[in-house]
């Protein structure tokens, strides 16, 4: 029972959209301030995702694969509530007692973006079908560097593969409190920058170019799936960097102020480097994670050899 | 007023359809979203895909090629879908409705909600067809 609990209620399925609603307002809100203007109303996400999963029709190509089209968004969305469960126990200081979750959570976080790709695949659209191939080439460039990231805060935490045991690590300093710490977080920044999909990574559903890339197929209800998942990792990804350089959540007294001002702050962060940053191609990215990138991840390392 | 059309007016999302547009009107959509006029207040945006769309935006006269491209996304477009004619040309031809290449306004092609006259509209008559475009939702 307290399974099902923790997976639709909280920190599950419901706890993580309403969150990642709130979020998605904020960092539309932040854009509409940068550029001087008003924005949309709070209840703006909520708004969207409703329209599309009650008003909206849901058209299936006939060209496409129906059932894998349909599929796509379903799974991406059980990758991305089963990511949230595993990150945010940990985060509330819940123990679940379950060694290596780390590298399940590092998996789970890959599974939206990889449906994204089955299910633009499984559209018949041309346009899909580039955006598909350029979230291949972004998942091949980001993930090294994100797998050594994590690695590197493993190996700051004293070889423990688990989120519990990482947080209590941190019970003192935080990691982002060293030299090797602040390396670590820019080059995580990147990394969830570009797993979310955001300027200037949106190369696969750029807007101008390829009219949404993997998503141009998509309509009503499968939209909003897409539209949901999104919020959902527009909440999770900023929480696991947040656990993992930052200390942890903390739902007690004055730690939920801390906790909210931690997530609010690395979202800020993401927006600013959104709006001031143009499209990057394809190749730009790869090169900037192949070597910029992991370059940095292992200056990093090194300085934590020299305990810096 | 029901709780289905109180979101759905709150949500309109823009397609944006130009047919042998002189490129004003295309112009004036584009001032709609700048910090003087932002429509991004009333939840509306612009995106690329008719599959997205809640409302098909229509400029520029419409000629004969124009017009089999303007029934195949209309056909494409998930319902409810609602069309707003906008410019001279939109909604009545304009300078082009004697020409030899000429189809037929907006109207004569799909059915329209809405008509935004003007050559090129300002972006106020915009927002003030995008306005008597809910309240016809409302069912006023």
């Amino acid at each position: 029972m307290t399974l099902y609990f923790y997976f639709l209620v909280f920190p599950g399925l419901l706890f993580a959209a309403v969150s990642g609603g709130i979020l998605s307002w904020f960092d539309r809100k932040v854009t509409a301030w940068v550029q001087f203007r008003k924005g949309p109303p709070f209840f703006q996400p909520f708004y969207d995702f409703l329209k599309l999963l009650l008003v909206k029709e849901t058209i299936i190509p006939t060209q496409g694969s129906g059932a894998v089209f349909l599929m796509a968004p379903v799974i991406a969305l059980f990758g991305a509530t089963m990511s949230a469960v595993f990150i945010l126990l940990a985060a509330f200081g819940i123990n679940t007692g379950f060694t290596g979750d780390v590298i399940v959570i590092f998996y789970l976080l890959n599974i939206p973006a990889i449906s994204y790709i089955i299910g633009a695949m499984a559209s018949g659209n041309p346009l899909a079908s580039v955006g598909a191939s350029r979230e291949i080439k972004l998942i091949i460039s980001y993930e090294l560097t994100f797998l050594l990231v994590v690695a590197a805060v493993i190996f700051k935490a004293g070889m423990s593969i688990s989120l519990y045991d990482i947080i209590q690590a941190q019970a003192d300093h935080a990691f982002i409190g060293s030299l090797s710490g602040i390396i670590l977080f820019i080059a995580a920044i990147f990394c969830i920058q570009a797993k979310l999909g955001l300027v200037p990574f949106d190369i696969a559903e750029a807007e101008t170019e390829i009219n949404h890339g993997s998503f141009i197929e998509y309509s009503g209800s499968a939209y909003a799936i897409i539209l949901l998942t999104k919020y959902i990792m527009l909440f999770t990804l900023p929480a696991f960097i947040v656990v993992l350089f930052m200390g942890g959540l903390s739902v007690t007294g004055m730690g939920v102020v801390y906790s909210i001002l931690k997530i609010i702050a690395v979202v800020l962060l993401i927006t600013l480097i959104r709006n001031t940053n143009p499209r990057v191609k394809i190749k730009q990215a790869m090169r900037f994670f192949f070597i910029w990138m992991n370059l940095l991840v292992i200056i990093a390392i090194v300085l934590m050899w020299f305990g810096l | 007023m029901s709780f289905k059309e109180h979101i759905f007016k709150k949500s309109l999302w823009l397609f944006h359809y130009g047919g042998a547009s002189c490129n004003n009107c295309d112009i004036e959509i584009l001032d709609c979203l700048t910090p003087r006029y932002d429509v991004e207040r009333f939840g509306i945006k612009l995106v690329g895909s008719i599959r997205h769309a809640d409302v098909l935006l229509v400029t520029g006269s419409i000629n004969k090629k124009d017009k089999e491209r303007l029934l195949e996304i209309y056909k494409q477009a998930p319902k409810p879908i609602l069309v707003v004619a906008m410019g001279a040309c939109g909604c009545t031809g304009g300078i082009f409705a004697e020409g030899n290449t000429f189809a037929g306004p907006v109207d004569k092609i799909i059915p329209v909600d809405a008509y935004i006259p003007g050559c090129p509209p300002k972006p106020e008559a915009i927002l003030a067809g995008i306005v008597k475009l809910v309240n016809r939702r409302n069912g006023k």
